[in-house]
């Protein structure tokens, strides 16, 4: 396809090749001047500093039955208490950060997985190709969150690391689907082909050769499957699937609809939780756009 | 003459800078002259065909004029552009294999297009099924989706498109690079057959393949680095070539037919850069006959009648 | 095409035979006993009922015969349509009570599905349209989609419910009613539906916004788009162009994005005490009644993979690149 080297050949600004030194530059220029990335970047990290620092300011339990019943928020308690008097501020802190913890564990397991089968299978083609693909799309066909439902039920005792590891495990397919395409458009490059003809492994291609090649169509792949296991963790915690003795955004918003705070009007127990939610997930989202823009120049122009 | 080019210059706006596709390129084109355009990737000659259609976003046209049959040219003002183009200035795309829309029938996209340019298709549809047979088509193509007609075929269809209203200037950019050797024969010849026809009067035939072009142009400019190198009869370029670049270019000439071109490995080195380019003849650090006085510009200059070539070497002969 | 539409088949029935070897493994492979385990909780206070029961789910589940011999009269149970008893609503079977709480989750998602997936398509192509509004409306999207269908719907019947007291907060009708077919229990029913309805199909909007405005940059960009603007075709030919071309993708969307919306289904469900699925799983975890939740599950999967087939067949009818090798039709 000589014609088509040819073509951007002639349109010099997007010279192919250029050095991975300047391109980074051109990057982080494009990435400062970006306002979905820094306003998405701002609110995730002002969100995971809350999560981190704020349970440190908290000298009780989340759990904790600590003030008076029901009161709106206040000075003493920002958020407000439970109609059992638990503070909502302390349940909020640590539910940002078990937010975190199940968006990294859950989309970290989904990611490997759903990279593994998409690089092996765009690599390798063929029948190891065909197998893998047989068993994504079988994957992807089944509700992640009723199989969930299912697993989870017949715990006894359920931890946020089981939980994300489940999550993990129903939420990759379309991961691979994407880094497939992705893989199979690379694994026929030249450079790729001459590691090939070298006798290099495959998984040394695929990690020094491929991955690299795509490292911001990972970033944000990842980004998506973090806020896919954040939502349906907060699926599964408001079913009551959560973790047991744990404190989670999903758990908050189960407990205020199972003691009635909508009908007695406890806004500060439900509202708050959803919105973290929202916000965590939306400003990821907007930050992978962002993201995108930065390293897809065809983007950038719209 | 149907077409001057005086001075062009277009620039690509990037971060780094504006790059210098086009410095200052004149040129100009007989009533049924067809140019071809010759040079290795990145010299602007796709570049220039595209400026005398549709500049993209990020190009801007820095100076210089263009005449089309003794009228101005707005080639900067995208919408003043839109009445000239298809019905004085049309294109075959280097990607005809995907410049029709998958999802209609080509009869219908024609239609759809003819009449969104003021055009009654009931007028012409007698004329682009003379045409389609021409090329060796059935009408019944009309009919099909994109996907059901082979390579060679859509390019035959999308030669026919941009030639229906009979443009007074056609650029065919790179058309023959994605087909097969004879089908790039057929097609090569279908183009002189539709100039013969008076279906276009002039023709800008932009390739890397300088043994394809000699077969069917009449005249062969030569870009180097967003300059004009030499321009001349097809024959007393390729039998006699003044300019140094198009000597080298001759002599690593890649086998007739040939689509790997690119890259031309005869020639040591590679062209300048265009962010910042070198000053005088942009062609000095790789010509073996570089001498003092190309650290200025060699202006072009007729060596012979019709036959124009910017090198103080030749110039002095 | 035959064989495109027959490898189809063949993911969909694999993935119909792992979803009921998923079923069956889970209860025998967890730790536990899952006949005590689901009775303790079930609140049964006739001593008599419950050593039936036993009996009875002791048989049903076979643990005493081999391992492969319990999964192929599980199979065969599930062939003749038997899911088993429910225990929360003993003796009634599963697939009476599934059935009843059917048409309910379908009321809800099939209309939100479909409105939210053409005016979602309408708002992405209309995005894609100016960088204001491709400024203005992606964000909104992307904070839709990011929004939690329980949290959404919570505070629906927060605010619309309770605080303004326009709608019904809870259940399929009032309960006052004797279901019929008079203009007092069908007003009553669309009332209730409404609240569930309408905060479903504003979450799934944003998905779809999102993807179709991404689709239609990428058929703008396309070979076809340029050429047309080189012959000078107007803008809005290209765009209708590139609206008909996204259109075809968005529908495999609906296939990638259905278990999604069908979560968010049920997630709604709960919150408004609706009588569907959703709040049929609630209950039965509530209850243990593993059969019944399992029962449902069987039902999910079937009910996504003939949606899927569905929209594979339609996506065949529209693009006219896969009906024409279908027809056989080539150069």
């Amino acid at each position: 396809m000589s014609n088509i080297a040819g073509a951007s050949g002639a349109t010099p600004g997007s010279a192919p090749g250029p050095s991975g030194e300047r391109r980074g530059s051109e990057a982080l220029h494009f990435a400062r001047r970006n306002p979905k990335l820094l306003i998405g970047l701002t609110l995730v990290l002002g969100f995971l500093l809350l999560g981190i620092i704020g349970p440190l300011f908290v000298d009780h339990g989340p759990n904790q039955y600590v003030g008076p019943q029901s009161r709106p928020p206040s000075g003493e308690y920002w958020l407000g208490t439970t109609t059992f008097g638990q503070d909502v501020w302390a349940q909020f802190v640590y539910g940002i950060r078990s937010t975190f913890l199940i968006g990294i564990l859950g989309g970290g397991v989904a990611f490997l997985i759903g990279t593994a089968i998409g690089f092996l299978a765009g690599y390798r083609g063929g029948i190891v190709d065909e197998v893998l693909n047989m068993l994504t799309n079988v994957v992807l066909v089944l509700p992640a969150l009723v199989v969930l439902i299912i697993a989870v039920a017949y715990l006894d005792a359920r931890g946020l690391v089981v939980q994300a590891v489940f999550i993990g495990l129903t939420t990759w397919p379309w991961a691979a689907r994407a880094v497939r395409a992705q893989a199979l458009s690379l694994a026929t490059r030249e450079y790729v082909d001459l590691a090939r003809l070298s006798g290099r492994r495959t998984w040394r291609i695929i990690t020094t050769e491929i991955a690299p090649n795509m490292s911001s169509y990972l970033v944000m792949s990842f980004i998506l499957l973090f806020g896919g296991a954040v939502l349906t963790a907060a699926g599964l915690d408001f079913i009551g699937l959560g973790p047991t003795d744990g404190v989670s955004l999903g758990l908050m918003l189960e407990n205020a609809v199972a003691w009635s705070a909508l009908q007695l009007g406890l806004w500060w127990w439900f509202v708050p939780p959803g919105l973290a939610i929202t916000v965590i997930v939306g400003s990821m989202y907007i930050l992978n756009v962002g993201l995108d823009e930065v390293f897809n120049p065809k983007l950038r122009e719209l | 003459m149907s077409l001057q080019v005086n001075d062009l210059k277009v620039h690509y706006r990037t971060l780094r800078g504006n790059v210098h596709a086009l410095d200052g390129v004149t040129f100009s084109l007989e009533d049924g002259e067809i140019m071809g355009l010759a040079g290795e990737s990145g010299c602007g000659k796709s570049t220039l065909g595209k400026s005398l259609i549709r500049l993209d976003s990020r190009m801007h046209h820095a100076g210089g004029s263009v005449r089309l049959d003794g009228r101005e040219m707005p080639i900067a003002d995208d919408k003043a552009m839109v009445p000239l183009r298809f019905h004085e200035v049309s294109l075959i795309p280097q990607y005809a294999m995907s410049a029709l829309n998958p999802t209609r029938r080509i009869g219908r996209m024609i239609d759809e297009l003819l009449r969104a340019r003021g055009v009654r298709p009931a007028d012409k549809a007698d004329e682009l099924r003379r045409r389609l047979e021409l090329v060796g088509l059935e009408p019944d193509v009309l009919r099909r989706f994109p996907i059901e007609l082979s390579g060679g075929m859509k390019q035959r269809v999308v030669m026919v498109l941009s030639t229906l209203l009979d443009p007074s200037l056609l650029i065919a950019d790179e058309v023959t690079s994605a087909l097969d050797v004879s089908t790039q024969r057929s097609v090569a010849e279908s183009l002189v057959e539709f100039r013969d026809r008076g279906y276009v009067r002039s023709m800008v035939f932009v390739t890397h393949d300088v043994s394809l072009v000699y077969q069917i142009a009449d005249t062969i400019m030569v870009m180097y680095a967003g300059h004009v190198a030499e321009k001349g009869p097809a024959a007393s370029i390729v039998s006699e070539p003044r300019h140094p670049y198009t000597r080298m270019l001759l002599s690593a000439l890649p086998e007739v037919g040939s689509t790997s071109g690119e890259r031309l490995q005869g020639i040591p080195g590679t062209p300048p850069g265009l962010l910042d380019p070198p000053t005088g003849c942009r062609f000095r650090a790789r010509c073996p006959m570089a001498f003092d006085k190309c650290v200025e510009r060699p202006p072009l200059v007729e060596t012979a009648p019709g036959h124009w070539s910017a090198c103080w070497k030749t110039g002095e002969e | 095409m035959w064989r495109y539409m027959g490898r189809k088949l063949f993911v969909y029935a694999l993935t119909f035979i792992v979803a009921v070897t998923i079923n069956w493994m889970i209860p025998r492979f967890m730790p536990g006993d899952p006949v005590r385990s689901m009775l303790n909780r079930g609140s049964i206070s006739d001593p008599e009922a419950l050593e039936r029961m036993t009996a009875y789910y002791n048989e049903v589940f076979g643990l005493d015969a081999p391992l492969h011999e319990q999964y192929l009269s599980f199979w065969a149970g599930l062939l003749r349509g038997d899911l088993g008893i429910s225990v929360m609503l003993y003796p009634e079977p599963v697939v009476d009570v599934i059935l009843r709480a059917v048409p309910f989750t379908l009321a809800l998602l099939v209309p939100a599905i479909v409105l939210s997936w053409i005016v979602g398509n309408r708002f992405g192509a209309f995005a894609a349209r100016s960088k204001f509004l491709d400024n203005s409306i992606l964000p909104v999207g992307y904070v839709l989609t990011a929004t939690p269908y329980m949290w959404l719907a919570l505070l629906m019947v927060w605010s619309l419910g309770i605080v303004a007291g326009v709608f019904p907060t809870a259940g399929g009708y009032s309960l006052a009613l004797t279901p019929g077919a008079n203009w007092e229990f069908v007003s009553s029913l669309i009332t209730h539906w409404f609240l569930p309805f309408l905060s479903m199909f504003v979450v799934a909007l944003g998905g779809w916004a999102i993807g179709m405005r991404n689709m239609i940059i990428y058929e703008l960009e396309a070979d076809y788009a340029t050429y047309l603007h080189a012959l000078g075709a107007p803008r809005r030919l290209v765009r209708r162009y590139a609206f008909r071309n996204a259109m075809l993708p968005q529908i495999t969307g609906l296939a990638v994005q259905l278990g999604t919306i069908i979560t968010g289904a049920l997630l709604t469900e709960i919150v408004f005490n609706y009588p569907g699925l959703g709040t049929l799983v609630l209950d039965s975890l509530d209850n243990r009644d593993f059969f019944l939740l399992q029962g449902i599950f069987l039902f999910v999967v079937v009910g996504v993979l003939i949606a899927n087939f569905v929209i594979d067949i339609v996506y065949v009818l529209i693009d006219p690149r896969t009906r024409v090798q279908m027809t056989g039709g080539s150069s």
